[in-house]
């Protein structure tokens, strides 16, 4: 009998629908799977074993019964743990949210619930999604499959750690300034951060509300778009959220595998490359363009000059509304309560001993900085600027459309850094998302696509970048570049990682 | 605690010397279904914590989402004080830390409220017309309610633990402020009073809100400063918070001339902080004093998007505005023909609804005001109830005056149909039927007793047929008498000169 695990979501489906497999067997195997590996990975902090078989013993049922089902019914799917779950821990990473239990479900989760998809559990970030490697979890970092010594990525390393080990063929991740697509680079897998109001954030424990955005982690582009069309689409609880339909992703993902790119313009932003950017991770860059080329399309430079200042506007917007944001862990409602070891025991003593002990450093770091950006007399040169900085950004992508179709580069300037490489040194952490965060601040749509292994041996990462509400394109180039570099490679890159367990 | 309590000096003396300049903000609770972001419902006095959500509790991942009833009151409140409407505007978040504020900031709006520079004449009751310039109308959540348990009289020090009520967190506020009051003089505190009750009035007209000042729907902060000339620049101000009846509002202003004339006088500044009010003896004591109090970190609410009414429906909202109090008291001042100080009477009586509704039950306003502005306001006095409190309604007073204009009852018996009316025993139909109060017009039974009468008084009968009609009193008033005052007076006087001449 086949390996479930190793089966993609879009195979696996087929594989239920024909009944070659039931739904309990799937996620059976993907639950033996982590029960194997997970030790070495840490993709996973909370596994809701007993939630997802009797989901998928529903499922399963409910095919018997010859009911029409969602394409992804009874494909088992891991969640970040930013993502609030009904009756499932929801940390975000931190120490604060430790036994909190939310009592609501994410509208996506919702969706997913909805459509019968097991959820096997939630998976590692760094906490509350700052940082690029998982290792600023409370709960210890994930391990890149490629390599265990070496960071998955992050925030979301967890899922794509998970994704990349075949402990689940699907995932839920959040991008805030890459925490979809690098870790999806620097494992080998896919991961798309959609237009900004495309997935509700209802339920997502906000980072910084105007960049967070929820997207699939995958090991296929298909699969990326049949997970998207799931969780997007309008939310009336979420005002940011797009009221238009999404365009026809699936179709898009198809049809790009088709091999046929003639007509299209793809951008080679200037400024994502050269400096700072590894040669090997910069060589896969280049040819995959290629592939690019061959397939039809027309590649032209185009220059974004103000996506110089983009990390800095983001380090500033990032962490204000963060700081903001994160206000509400106080220690009064939910989560960790913390009282002061000597003294009375006043509301605001008792906050500052929560945060105090509930917040990592990172998280401290940035709600000093953010709460320093706001502060009367700065908030002009700060937080104002950057904003000014976000719609000069703006501008670059409006100009760049106009020249291309979709703007590439690599997703992260390297392949996957060793544990606690670059611990003591945020500023070089915050450079490896130096390619993802323009998308962000403009609220455009990106996908990152393994462009081939680095001289290290280690994956790399090819980001796409189209304009807002054109997701459709994203799949249908990403589908389209996997399709041609499996068929140099032979097979999904991912068959070349170690075999775990 | 000691707090130095400095030396007041005489309202009259104060503002002889200083000129007096206040501000006001006042908050009114809307009366959507709804809170301001979130579908829980909003009403007093449920359960606590009862009416929440994720959102109005601030969990993590919720989301909020603006009550578009909450905008249209918001508008309606700023057409009503004549202010202009943004065209767009944004939410903001004002940062700050209390177990309140489930967010631990509140959503409000900054530098882009939904209504802006407007004005509200208010009326004095000598009819003095004031001008209060309006700056700003904006939009904001409430914050949820602490009760201090142990300690002393419910305030947070010594307390033992405190409880938080979140049903009130998230309920949709506007926040009304004004620019700065001239001109007052030593009319302030009125000026101060009236203005909130003119606000007060217009929210229950517009029936955006209850408007209950004694549940906190309505409450006032009051900015006061005092200025040596009306041509010398601003003063320091105090802000006396969570003033919250129109009498508190008066004596607050009061209290607070009388203090900072003291500092003044003695040659000291005036200390800008915020205050709190003391129902008991309406003073003022400074507030706590936060170390972070000033920087709110202000800035825009990502999670919403911008508030953009259509012009086209400001339009609609502006043609469907009902009217609004000072207009609709001209009108019936007209109307009615009450003279000036008769309807300014009226209006401090809280009679004017009651007026209108008794000769919309058929009665003439003349009628109508003598009824509650005469037995009913004696009667209300007596109770120390107000007017509207009474266990008597307009229609039931219309049908009152239809009596006696029918001449069924005179003026005396109807006093005694509204004792019955007011003891609960119905309508005043039914209380002359029950009571037997209908004027005797049957002329039999009435001619017995003035047969009486004469038979018991024949010295005045002889001074009547002797051409003296003076004495003729005396029998109508035995009659009367007789007849428990049913009959009706002049038809009792026509019969006995019948009979004496007879």
């Amino acid at each position: 009998m086949t390996d479930l695990t190793r089966l993609s979501a879009c195979q696996l489906s087929e594989t239920l629908a024909s009944g070659e497999a039931s739904s309990v067997e799937a996620t059976r195997a993907h639950l033996d799977r982590i029960a194997a590996v997970d030790g070495d990975v840490h993709a996973f902090l909370h596994v809701s074993a007993d939630d997802a078989l009797a989901t998928a013993a529903d499922v399963d049922a409910r095919r018997a019964n010859g009911e029409v089902l969602h394409p992804l019914a009874g494909v088992p799917i891991a969640v970040k743990d930013v993502v609030v779950t009904k009756g499932m821990p929801s940390t975000a990473g931190s120490k604060i949210l430790e036994g909190w239990i939310p009592p609501y479900d994410a509208t996506l989760v919702e969706r997913l619930r909805a459509a019968g998809l097991p959820i096997l559990g939630k998976t590692n970030m760094d906490e509350f999604a700052m940082g690029s490697s998982t290792e600023h979890s409370a709960y210890g970092n994930s391990h890149n499959p490629w390599d265990l010594e070496r960071i998955p990525g992050g925030s979301g390393g967890g899922s794509a750690a998970a994704v990349a080990a075949f402990e689940a063929p699907l995932a839920i991740g959040t991008d805030t300034g890459g925490s979809i697509r690098q870790p999806g680079a620097v494992t080998g897998t896919v991961g798309v951060k959609p237009t900004y109001g495309g997935v509700s954030r209802y339920g997502l424990i906000a980072l910084a509300s105007s960049l967070d955005q929820a997207g699939p982690v995958t090991r296929t582009v298909l699969d990326s778009a049949l997970l998207h069309e799931l969780i997007g689409g309008h939310d009336p609880r979420d005002s940011t959220s797009i009221p238009e339909p999404l365009p026809p992703l699936v179709e898009a993902a198809r049809q790009g595998a088709l091999g046929d790119l003639s007509g299209l313009r793809v951008g080679v932003v200037t400024q994502l490359q050269g400096e700072g950017y590894q040669p090997g991770v910069l060589a896969r860059f280049h040819e995959s363009l290629e592939l690019l080329t061959k397939a039809g399309a027309e590649v032209v430079e185009v220059s974004c000059p103000h996506f110089e200042y983009a990390l800095a506007a983001y380090y500033l917007i990032l962490p204000a509304e963060a700081s903001s944001n994160l206000a509400k862990f106080d220690g009064m409602r939910f989560g960790l309560r913390v009282e002061p070891e000597d003294g009375p025991v006043t509301a605001e003593r008792v906050m500052a001993a929560t945060r105090g002990a509930g917040f990592g450093d990172e998280v401290k770091r940035r709600i000093i900085l953010g709460t320093y950006a706001l502060s009367a007399g700065y908030y002009d040169a700060y937080y104002g600027s950057a904003q000014k900085v976000r719609t000069l950004i703006q501008r670059d992508f409006a100009d760049a459309f106009a020249q291309a179709d979709v703007l590439v580069s690599p997703t992260a300037p390297t392949t996957a850094f060793k544990l606690g490489e670059k611990l003591d040194d945020p500023l070089a952490m915050y450079l490896n998302d130096v390619a993802t965060i323009p998308a962000n601040l403009a609220g455009v749509p990106g996908i990152s696509v393994p462009s081939g292994l680095s001289d290290d041996g280690l994956p790399a990462g090819f980001q796409i970048l189209a304009p807002a509400k054109a997701d459709d394109r994203l799949y249908r180039v990403g589908a389209a570049l996997e399709a041609a570099l499996e068929s140099t490679w032979g097979g999904p890159l991912l068959d070349r990682a170690p075999t775990l367990g | 605690m000691t707090t130095t309590t400095p030396a007041l000096v005489a309202y009259g003396d104060a503002v002889r010397r200083y000129d007096p300049v206040i501000g006001i903000e006042v908050h009114v609770e809307l009366g959507t279904r709804t809170k301001m972001f979130c579908p829980a419902e909003q009403s007093f006095g449920a359960e606590p914590n009862t009416q929440t959500t994720p959102v109005s509790l601030g969990l993590p991942g919720a989301l909020p989402v603006v009550n578009g009833t909450a905008v249209e009151y918001a508008i309606r409140i700023g057409l009503a004080l004549n202010c202009q409407i943004a065209e767009s505007c944004r939410f903001a978040r004002k940062n700050y830390f209390y177990p309140d504020v489930p967010k631990n900031f509140q959503t409000s709006q900054y530098d882009e409220p939904i209504a802006f520079d407007g004005w509200l004449d208010v009326e004095l009751e000598d009819g003095t017309v004031h001008r209060v310039e309006i700056e700003r109308a904006h939009m904001e959540e409430d914050a949820g309610k602490n009760t201090h348990v142990g300690g002393s009289a419910g305030r947070i020090h010594g307390a033992e633990y405190s409880l938080v009520d979140y049903n009130r967190a998230g309920v949709p506020l506007v926040e009304i402020v004004t620019r700065p009051i001239t001109g007052a003089g030593e009319r302030a505190p009125e000026v101060a009073r009236a203005y909130v009750q003119a606000l007060r009035d217009i929210f229950r007209v517009l029936d955006v809100s209850e408007a209950r000042m004694e549940r906190g729907n309505v409450r006032a902060d009051v900015n006061l400063s005092l200025r040596a000339t009306p041509e010398a620049p601003l003063g320091t101000r105090t802000e006396t918070k969570n003033v919250n009846s129109f009498r508190s509002v008066e004596r607050a202003v009061r209290y607070e001339v009388s203090r900072q004339a003291a500092i003044l006088d003695a040659g000291r500044s005036v200390v800008q902080e915020t205050r709190h009010f003391h129902e008991e003896d309406g003073s003022t004591s400074p507030g706590r004093v936060k170390s972070d109090a000033e920087d709110y970190r202000y800035f825009p609410e990502p999670d919403l998007v911008p508030v953009a009414p259509s012009r086209a429906w400001v339009e609609e909202i502006r043609a469907t505005l009902p009217e609004l109090p000072q207009a609709r008291r001209r009108r019936l001042h007209d109307e009615w023909g009450f003279a000036d100080a008769e309807m300014r009477d009226v209006v401090n009586a809280g009679a004017l609804d009651l007026i209108e509704a008794t000769v919309a039950a058929g009665a003439t306003a003349a009628a109508a005001r003598k009824w509650w502005m005469g037995e009913l306001a004696r009667r209300a006095k007596q109770e120390e109830a107000e007017l509207a409190d009474l266990a008597i309604t307009p229609a039931q007073i219309g049908e009152l005056q239809q009596l006696v204009d029918a001449g069924r009852i005179n003026d005396k018996i109807a006093r005694q149909v509204l004792d019955g009316v007011l003891a609960g025993e119905g309508d005043p139909e039914q209380v002359v039927v029950s009571r037997g109060l209908e004027i005797v017009s049957d002329d039999g039974p009435l001619l017995v007793a003035i047969d009486e009468a004469l038979a018991a008084q024949p010295d005045v009968v002889e001074k009547v047929r002797g051409g003296n009609q003076g004495p003729v009193g005396a029998i109508i008033g035995a009659v009367m008498k007789a007849t428990r005052g049913q009959a009706d007076a002049k038809r009792v006087r026509e019969l006995v000169l019948e009979r004496i001449a007879g």
